[in-house]
């Protein structure tokens, strides 16, 4: 015969052991929704620093086969070259919005902008930007005048834009607009008026 | 490079109320084949897919069903049996071109007349009928009477003026020869090949030729002493304008044909007398599908690319430019690839008054007209230019172009736009350049393959551009 002492130790034991387990996967669920999704790929906010400025995007309509500018309130950072940047990207930003005007990948991103001086800007568009681009002279010719008429207005100094592709030099940007040349700032600001 | 099609190669011409064309001829396996899309496109609304073993296509309300290799098809619904084998090549269609008599009338509903020797084909009653009247005064005259207006390539050669019907459904008058009375000109020959019609006529001196009746008849007669001079020289060919009246001089006879004595032929209406002697070149446009081959530019729907579209459309601005006087180099007539450097160079080569480029796009409606995004420039101080930026001179021409397209088009309630573009090679072409870009219509994507659309279009385009001819140093 057990001694009752020893059954109720025993018990007491298992009652310990199945509530540990309870708890020790209650913590592990916690955990899984703590931790960000390991397959996510979306892009992280850049840090940005500085007092929010209200600048103009010059933003594209496909229908209406034009730039329309629109203001923004947006964080720029001091320096031309971030500034230029950011101010891109959230041109950008407005592209891939569901049911946007001029629809861009939702991978497209801006990889860097170089300011050369004296007045010569390039900028560096990631591989997606130009790949999933749109085919047609319209659509890419309105993205070439909105990128370079909104970095030209915001960012003084710039007279000539080049565009790159993933750092390097590419003919068109989707089969048409020919990305070979330096844009004339002045340019394209009139052609964008007419 | 196959900017325009050499003699060499073969060539099937087509000739229907809605299109003319001329299309190149495959040789596989001994037998002689044609693209089936590029033979339906000009005609009516095509569409199709293939898996590489199977076509299916859809012409207007017309469904088909094609297999590789294989001799039997369906064609609304009903078996048909090729005498070669059908054939797929990169998703494109070949048919044999000794079935096109039978197998046309099942898309088309309607008469077709294939004279498969000579690789011309006649839809519906669309030929030119020709008659004979010869005038014995001096210098003699023999006068060609035409069914309809015709435009045919004159060339002389010592003895003979000869005149080439390319693009003019010339139909035979009966005999290959027919001899005149008449000591000067003595014989007219009738042949075809190759897709075109040949009329010559064998004389003992040099002949002159000119258009009258609305380009429904040539008179070619005797050169008179003292008009030579004013003419082209040696064998060059020299054309008119749709109203102007043109003459070609042939240098001296070298030879003497043997005269028959057989009596010409006669039309019932007496030619009109020939215009004075004058010399008028039709000056050149240059007319370039965008895209071809391996780059078939932008998907407008899962089976139809940019590139079929604008070699559809760069066919029948041909046909509407020649209607007004202009000669045509079309860059390409097939699915070929040209590069951009290419197509730039061929187009300056020709040394055109103007250049065309053609693209299509699902965006927007109706058409939009580009010039060279570049800056305007003074005059070339010397004869070169830099090569990305050759349209600099003639950018200004360029937008006087530009205006006379949106203004025309506007005038026909059609929607159009006009901007400058980064686009090459508009940038490295020398001479007056645009490029159109055709959108669908009010019917929707649908019309970007419409006949009726691009034609309208096409001739649009072809109406602004004559109309600006003194602009682009075009002498009237």
């Amino acid at each position: 015969m057990i001694p009752r002492h020893l059954l109720i130790g025993v018990a007491a034991l298992l009652l310990l052991v199945v509530s540990m387990g309870i708890y020790l996967r209650h913590m592990r669920q916690q955990v899984k929704k703590l931790e960000p999704p390991a397959a996510s790929l979306s892009p992280v906010a850049p840090p940005t620093s500085g007092p929010t400025e209200t600048v103009t995007l010059y933003v594209a309509d496909d229908a209406a086969g034009t730039l329309r500018p629109r203001s923004a309130q947006i964080p720029l950072p001091g320096g031309r070259q971030q500034r230029a940047e950011e101010l891109l990207r959230a041109l950008l930003r407005i592209y891939q919005e569901p049911g946007a005007a001029h629809p861009l990948s939702p991978d497209a991103d801006i990889r860097s902008i170089y300011l050369v001086d004296p007045g010569a800007a390039v900028i560096d568009l990631n591989a997606a930007f130009a790949d999933q681009h749109r085919s047609g002279i319209l659509s890419e010719q309105l993205t070439v005048n909105s990128l370079i008429e909104t970095l030209a207005v915001n960012v003084p100094g710039i007279l000539r834009v080049n565009i790159l592709v993933g750092g390097q030099t590419r003919d068109t940007l989707a089969g048409h607009a020919d990305l070979t040349q330096s844009f004339d700032v002045l340019t394209i600001e009139q052609a964008s008026n007419q | 490079m196959s900017a325009a099609p050499s003699a060499d190669e073969k060539h099937i011409s087509v000739y229907s109320p809605v299109a003319t064309y001329t299309l190149p001829v495959l040789e596989r396996a001994g037998h002689e084949y044609v693209g089936l899309l590029e033979l339906l496109e000009p005609l009516g609304r095509v569409s199709s897919e293939s898996d590489g073993r199977r076509l299916k296509l859809r012409y207007n309300a017309v469904d088909a069903e094609f297999a590789a290799g294989k001799t039997r098809a369906k064609i609304r619904g009903r078996d048909f049996d090729f005498s070669t084998p059908f054939l797929i090549e990169n998703s494109r269609g070949l048919v044999p071109l000794n079935s096109l008599s039978t197998l046309l009338p099942r898309f088309l509903g309607t008469t077709v007349n294939f004279r498969e020797s000579a690789r011309r084909l006649f839809i519906g009653d669309v030929g030119i009928q020709i008659s004979f009247r010869l005038d014995n005064g001096s210098p003699p005259r023999l006068a060609l009477n035409f069914s309809a207006p015709v435009n045919p390539t004159i060339s002389t050669e010592p003895g003979k003026l000869r005149m080439i019907f390319k693009r003019d459904p010339l139909i035979s008058p009966g005999t290959q020869s027919i001899s005149f009375a008449n000591k000067v000109i003595t014989q007219a020959s009738y042949s075809e090949n190759n897709g075109s019609a040949e009329l010559d006529v064998i004389a003992n001196e040099p002949l002159m030729a000119s258009y009258s009746n609305n380009r429904k008849t040539i008179v070619v007669s005797a050169v008179e002493p003292g008009t030579v001079a004013n003419g082209t020289p040696g064998t060059a060919t020299s054309q008119s304008g749709p109203q102007n009246p043109a003459q070609m001089s042939t240098p001296q006879n070298s030879g003497s044909p043997t005269a028959s004595q057989n009596p010409p032929q006669t039309s019932p209406q007496p030619p009109p007398p020939a215009p004075a002697a004058q010399t008028f070149h039709r000056p050149l446009a240059v007319v370039d599908p965008a895209h071809g081959g391996e780059e078939r530019g932008a998907a407008l729907t899962n089976t139809l690319a940019e590139k079929d579209v604008t070699l559809g459309f760069a066919r029948l601005l041909r046909h509407e430019l020649e209607l007004r006087g202009f000669s045509v180099l079309l860059l390409r007539d097939a699915d070929t690839t040209l590069t951009l450097d290419q197509r730039a160079a061929a187009a300056n080569v020709a040394r055109a008054v103007i250049y065309i480029s053609l693209h299509a796009d699902s965006l927007g409606r109706g058409a939009r007209v580009y010039t060279s995004l570049l800056p305007v420039e003074g005059p070339s101080n010397g004869a070169f230019h830099p090569w990305n930026s050759a349209q600099a001179p003639a950018l200004p021409v360029s937008k006087i172009v530009s205006a006379a397209i949106v203004a025309t088009m506007r005038k026909q309630e059609f929607p159009v736009q006009a901007s400058p573009a980064s686009l090459r090679p508009l940038n490295n072409v020398f001479m007056p350049a645009i490029a159109m870009e055709l959108a669908p219509g009010p019917n929707g994507i649908t019309d970007l393959t419409s006949a009726n659309y691009q034609q309208r279009t096409a001739a649009a385009i072809a109406d602004a551009v004559a109309s600006v001819r003194d602009r682009l140093g075009v002498q009237q």
